[in-house]
């Protein structure tokens, strides 16, 4: 019971952490990016190649993830993503969706449709009991990074400055600039951190997860549950959603096998009747 | 005053049948005859159109972004498949059923539609097709699973035309099928509901505000394009006497939006123009990179977007306005 929770958890921290860059993005700054796994992808990719290719420590690959999927978000901000902002709905979902069959396509092509597998350093290996339930110590540490992370990007949004100014810039693009705040690298750096989150997550989630080409088509509706769920209300929302998405998932899948994948459209359809704009939502609409 | 147009002139206009429009009929049949070895192609490129006219509906005239059209698609093959499968061969039967099995579930879902934005529109969507294929797939003992649906006898078309090899039959029978619907759509399109459709599209607000009621024109419209989308299924189902859970797949669903969007969104034969060079191109790709074609889905998707597929659009339409003389059609 506490095992499930546990995995659980350890499975919603893993979303929120894919999820978060993407529910600024996505829900903060009303821009739909279906793409959004293409980034968790990359992370995972490169952490499996780091490790199994050049023997690169674990832990070493972790950041090494969040950069290069963050230099890859920011490169594509820059030149592809940035013009859609203004774009319709309908522009945004083909052109996302687009990406993603280039990037699942691609990376068939390349190294192959077999999953990819890491292997965690000995001391992530081990299990340990924590009030009578067996717990894997990996798990354990993804909750503890993923703790970390969400207080750390908490902060950064409420206490920084550059928090107040992507939230100004969010609010109200025009006013921002007005205010002498760069719009333009606020997002391009709220890109690339998301992205690179996404990254980390990805890393992160290989073991746990599995990672194949068809990830970021699989996931999208992960994505999309936690950042719709979460609402509009910054990331405690998408934090929120995240853990009950991932309890949910493991422990429909362990109690209730036969009807175990439904659980979540289930929970997805019930927030909407309940809370059409999610669990948690700023009053005004948008 | 008496210059120009009123408003109903102008939409009586825009109604009117053209003759650029008998001509693009009898071309579709004319094309039969001039490659009989084609039939089949040309039996998937009339589903393909049929399958797109539906989204446009929802899409062009509704305004809702679907990332989950095939969810209807498979329900009415898997309806028009099982009904075959279990002596129920006669293929206008079946796609009434599937169209009634395909529009109940559009209904029944509606109403989730009906709520919050874009955004949760598409995790709607989206989220209704996988879970439909995810039940396709576990309900092994009735759908087949993931061996597909074996063992359908489709029967004659109206008890008197059976289905060749060659794909004649087919062929004929989906583009009578699309031809039906599509005189059913475009009277729908350009009667009263479909003007009050595009107002709520315009501005759901200012809509209101005149006396449209937003929710039950969307929940018509969807229930509309689930049942057109299901007919398209069951048309798959019957001419290729095969149903798989790739009917409900996501790809089917990225495709068809690919197709109404090449073809343009907003005006019928979006969709059917669509769906001709679509499935022209696939067809020349599979030829060249049989397993990576979605590769040049999405690169064709992209362009579309930088490009700017309003322009691609307006272009088809101003092409085809050029061919028949004035005004665009339908």
């Amino acid at each position: 019971m506490l095992t499930i929770l546990f995995d659980g958890i350890a499975y919603g921290m893993l979303l929120f952490v894919l999820a978060c860059g993407l529910s600024v993005t996505m829900g903060l700054m009303n821009f739909i990016n279906l793409s959004h796994g293409v980034f968790s992808m990359a992370g995972g990719y490169i952490t499996a190649f780091l490790i199994n290719r050049w023997g690169v420590p674990f832990l070493l690959c972790l950041p090494l993830a969040f950069l290069f999927s963050a230099a890859l978000g920011m490169v594509l901000e820059r030149t592809l993503y940035r013009r859609l902002y203004a774009r319709s709905h309908l522009d945004q979902v083909l052109f996302t969706i687009g990406i993603v069959f280039m990037a699942v396509a691609a990376v068939d092509y390349v190294i192959g449709s077999q999953q990819q597998t890491v292997k965690l350093p000995d001391l992530l290996k081990g299990r340990v009991d924590i009030l009578g339930g067996s717990i894997g110590l990996y798990r354990v540490f993804i909750i503890a990074l993923c703790g970390c992370l969400a207080v750390t990007i908490q902060m950064l949004l409420v206490k920084t400055r550059f928090g107040s100014q992507l939230r100004a810039a969010v609010d109200d693009p025009r006013v921002a600039r007005g205010m002498g705040i760069n719009v333009n690298t606020v997002f391009a750096i709220t890109f690339a951190v998301g992205s690179g989150l996404a990254g980390l997550g990805g890393a992160l989630g290989t073991d746990i997860l599995g990672m194949d080409p068809t990830f970021p088509i699989k996931f999208m509706i992960y994505f999309l549950i936690v950042v719709t769920v979460g609402g509009t209300s910054g990331i405690t929302g998408a934090f929120f959603a995240s853990l009950i998405l991932g309890i949910a998932d493991v422990g429909g899948k362990y109690y209730v096998p036969q009807i175990g994948a439904f659980i979540i459209y289930a929970l997805m359809v019930v927030v909407l009747i309940i809370r059409p704009q999610g669990l948690f939502s700023r009053s005004r609409g948008k | 005053m008496s210059m120009t147009p009123t408003a109903h002139q102008m939409m009586l206009d825009q109604a009117r049948w053209r003759w650029s429009e008998s001509l693009f009929w009898l071309l579709s049949l004319g094309v039969l005859f001039a490659f009989p070895s084609k039939a089949l192609l040309f039996s998937q490129i009339a589903i393909m159109g049929l399958f797109a006219l539906s989204l446009d509906l929802i899409l062009g005239y509704g305004g809702i972004v679907s990332l989950g059209h095939a969810a209807f698609f498979g329900v009415g093959a898997y309806a028009a498949g099982l009904m075959a499968k279990h002596g129920l061969g006669d293929p206008l039967l079946g796609l009434a059923v599937a169209a009634a099995v395909a529009a109940c579930v559009g209904w029944l879902t509606s109403f989730l539609l009906l709520r919050g934005s874009d955004l949760t529109r598409l995790m709607v969507t989206l989220g209704i097709a996988l879970m439909l294929f995810e039940l396709a797939n576990r309900m092994a003992s009735i759908t087949g699973g993931a061996d597909g649906l074996q063992g359908m006898m489709v029967g004659p078309v109206l008890g008197l035309f059976s289905f060749d090899l060659f794909g004649k039959t087919a062929y004929l029978y989906a583009l009578s099928v699309l031809f039906v619907l599509f005189l059913l759509a475009r009277k729908i399109v350009h009667s009263t509901f479909g003007l009050s459709l595009r107002a709520v599209k315009g501005n759901a607000l200012r809509a209101g505000a005149i006396g449209i009621s937003a929710s039950s024109r969307l929940v018509a419209i969807y229930t509309l394009s689930a049942a057109f989308a299901g007919i398209a299924g069951a048309l798959s189902a019957q001419t290729t006497q095969l149903v798989s859970l790739d009917v409900l797949d996501f790809h089917r669903s990225a495709d068809v939006m690919l197709v109404l969007v090449i073809g343009g969104v907003g005006w019928l034969y979006g969709g059917i123009i669509g769906a001709i060079m679509f499935t022209l191109m696939q067809d020349w790709l599979a030829g060249i990179t049989p397993q990576y074609w979605e590769f040049w889905i999405g690169l064709v998707l992209v362009c579309l977007v930088l490009v700017g597929h309003d322009r691609i659009g307006a272009g088809v339409k101003s092409m085809v306005a050029r061919i028949s003389g004035k005004g665009s059609a339908a």
